[in-house]
């Protein structure tokens, strides 16, 4: 900073022009809202940095040793030995397909409930605050008391739903228990899209779809080519957002599966190598290899769709 | 013009109700059924019934007699409250600079907030738990904070620079050409007529830190730092063979009272914030 300044300043001095001194005032002003820019921002920024990138850097580095804390003196560099142990690993592949299975599904679902009640929302004639209240529960409330909420519901004997279905134990099963999963994801996420979904709608300009009504569009015709367009944008950030999250899901799948019954997550498959398991090499390889393919998601939503990632557009201007 | 904002009959009403009806089961039901249980008595617990048949306190004496959720509430409330003072102070100051000043690395700091808002947090679970062991911050609340701090500021940035643009400019000016420097136009200023935007993030950002349990399972270990979410995960029951469901339902019936409390009196303000910095771009 100093130094893009001073050359400013050196330039207006090495230059005799009468406009020196006001040129001169102009880059002190500036100087001052630089600086206080950092100023402002320093805080900020290097919490974030100290808090993600120093531990990046060494989730890598631990990622290439053997490094576990069971036997902490056969701690050895193996470059990416530890890679190959996780990709060839079943478990690995299990829970990979696993979390992109839980992703897709609910994501999906999710978008068409979230933009139904995004609709309800925005065009409820009666009790719209009712229904936005209660709606934001589920996106307050703590996930792990929600997963609870579900667990025992499903539990034989003391679950409403449970008894409800004739009392089979549904959570000791992959797919029944996946469902089951995915259902109380759905249930805690939905209103978070929808809210989102909300914002967009409220972009749509009513006279437009009052021309259309006009024309003769039926509903579905408004639904479908003019406010899905205008919405595209919300609803692009939507999904990227419900994505990248549903795939870091973990306190839904500990409280309602452990990841027993090949049930794991890829967060809940590093979570129990490294804090059962106290295999920090492992765990750290897959935290690596996580990373990436979060990476990946991110890169392929704002490419294929050239989505402008929230707030970067015009969070750049002024 | 039909089926848009057209006559209001009371056959629309009637749908209206009944969809608003369906909303309001569908999200209301499992924290309705987590509140029956904490006042089921021992006896009816595993009755299956949706609402119970005897009513009672004894989940909640039980779990106010104990330590072990005492702790954890007062851990759960000053870590939350901790984290969300410094995450919104950092916040809105970095959001001021974004909205307002003119600076090089104003995108950059967008761009690396919006990387950690995206960043699994789990990646980062692997070597915090080696840098705390080896920090001493492992169990320890600093040791929680740090984190909650880090992924709670894109949050507060993207929200807070949201509210700030929508502040008249024209203010700040007059401000300075009545002579008041950039500090002084932000403190005298800027932060009176942000302060609803601020907090509303606060509220946005304590649900978060509330909320969280990979952190607060994966860098704890006792009851020194453990929060509400992970202390319930660790319920047993006061002996062998008791059923902890009911325990467990009073302790998450009583994290959620303030999660409840700031639906109902802040519902706008919640809405507002949660929309804001997303959708614009």
């Amino acid at each position: 900073m100093s130094h893009a300044t001073t050359e400013n300043t050196a330039t207006a001095g090495a230059s005799p022009a009468p406009v020196a001194p006001r040129k001169k005032a102009l880059s002190e002003g500036k100087k001052a809202e630089r600086k206080l820019g950092w100023l402002l921002c320093a805080p900020a920024a290097l919490t974030m940095v100290a808090v993600t990138g120093w531990p990046i850097l060494y989730s890598l580095l631990l990622s290439m040793q053997r490094f576990d804390l069971k036997f902490p003196d056969r701690t050895e560099w193996i470059w990416f030995d530890n890679y190959v142990t996780v990709l060839s690993s079943p478990y690995w592949w299990n829970a990979v397909w696993v979390t992109v299975l839980l992703t897709v599904v609910t994501v999906a679902i999710e978008l068409v409930l979230g933009m139904s009640l995004a609709l309800i929302m925005h065009r409820a004639l009666v009790g719209r605050g009712i229904v936005r209240t209660t709606t934001l529960i589920p996106y307050g409330i703590v996930t792990v008391v929600a997963a609870f909420s579900w667990r025992f519901a499903w539990t034989p004997g003391t679950g409403y739903l449970a008894e409800a279905l004739g009392g089979e134990p549904v959570l000791t099963e992959k797919i029944p228990a996946l469902m089951v999963v995915g259902l109380a994801e759905i249930w805690k996420t939905t209103p978070f899209m929808a809210l989102l979904l909300m914002a967009g709608l409220a972009l749509v300009p009513d006279d437009l779809l009052k021309a259309a009504a006009m024309d003769g569009a039926s509903g579905w015709q408004r639904f479908i080519k003019i406010t899905v367009p205008i919405m595209k944008p919300a609803i692009l950030v939507a999904l990227l957002f419900r994505t990248l999250d549903a795939f870091r899901i973990f306190d839904n799948l500990f409280v309602l599966t452990a990841g027993s019954q090949g049930t794991s997550s890829v967060s809940m498959l590093t979570y129990n190598n490294l804090i059962k398991g106290l295999n920090l090499g492992i765990g750290s390889t897959m935290s690596v290899l996580i990373f990436i393919m979060v990476a990946i998601i991110a890169f392929v939503f704002i490419k294929l769709f050239g989505t402008a990632a929230p707030g970067s557009d015009d969070g750049g201007k002024r | 013009m039909a089926g848009i904002g057209g006559a209001e009959t009371t056959g629309k009403k009637v749908g209206w109700g009944l969809l608003n009806a369906v909303v309001v089961i569908y999200a209301l039901l499992p924290v309705l059924w987590i509140v029956s249980l904490s006042f089921k008595s021992s006896a009816t617990l595993a009755d299956g019934n949706f609402i119970p048949r005897e009513w009672s306190l004894e989940n909640y004496q039980n779990i106010f007699s104990t330590s072990e959720f005492t702790r954890a509430l007062i851990n759960s409330i000053g870590i939350a409250l901790i984290a969300t003072t410094i995450a919104v102070v950092f916040g809105t100051m970095a959001a001021y600079a974004i909205a307002r000043l003119d600076f090089p690395g104003k995108n950059l700091l967008v761009g690396v907030s919006l990387l950690i808002a995206m960043f699994p947090q789990v990646s980062l679970v692997s070597p915090l738990f080696e840098i705390e062991r080896s920090l001493g911050l492992f169990d320890t609340w600093p040791g929680l904070i740090l984190p909650y701090i880090t992924f709670a500021l894109p949050l507060a940035i993207y929200t807070l620079s949201a509210f700030f643009r929508e502040i008249p400019w024209e203010l700040e000016k007059a401000a300075k050409m009545d002579g008041a420097t950039p500090g002084q136009a932000f403190r005298r200023v800027i932060a009176p007529l942000a302060a609803p935007g601020v907090f509303t993030t606060a509220i946005l950002v304590f649900i978060f830190c509330w909320n969280d349990f990979l952190f607060a399972i994966s860098l704890t270990s006792t009851e020194q730092s453990r929060t509400v979410p992970v202390a319930l995960s660790f319920f047993t029951g006061s002996s062998q063979f008791e059923d902890p469901a009911g325990s467990i339902a009073a302790a998450a019936v009583v994290i959620t009272i303030p999660i409840i409390l700031f639906v109902l009196f802040f519902q706008r303000r919640i809405v507002a914030g949660l929309t804001s910095g997303a959708v614009k771009g």
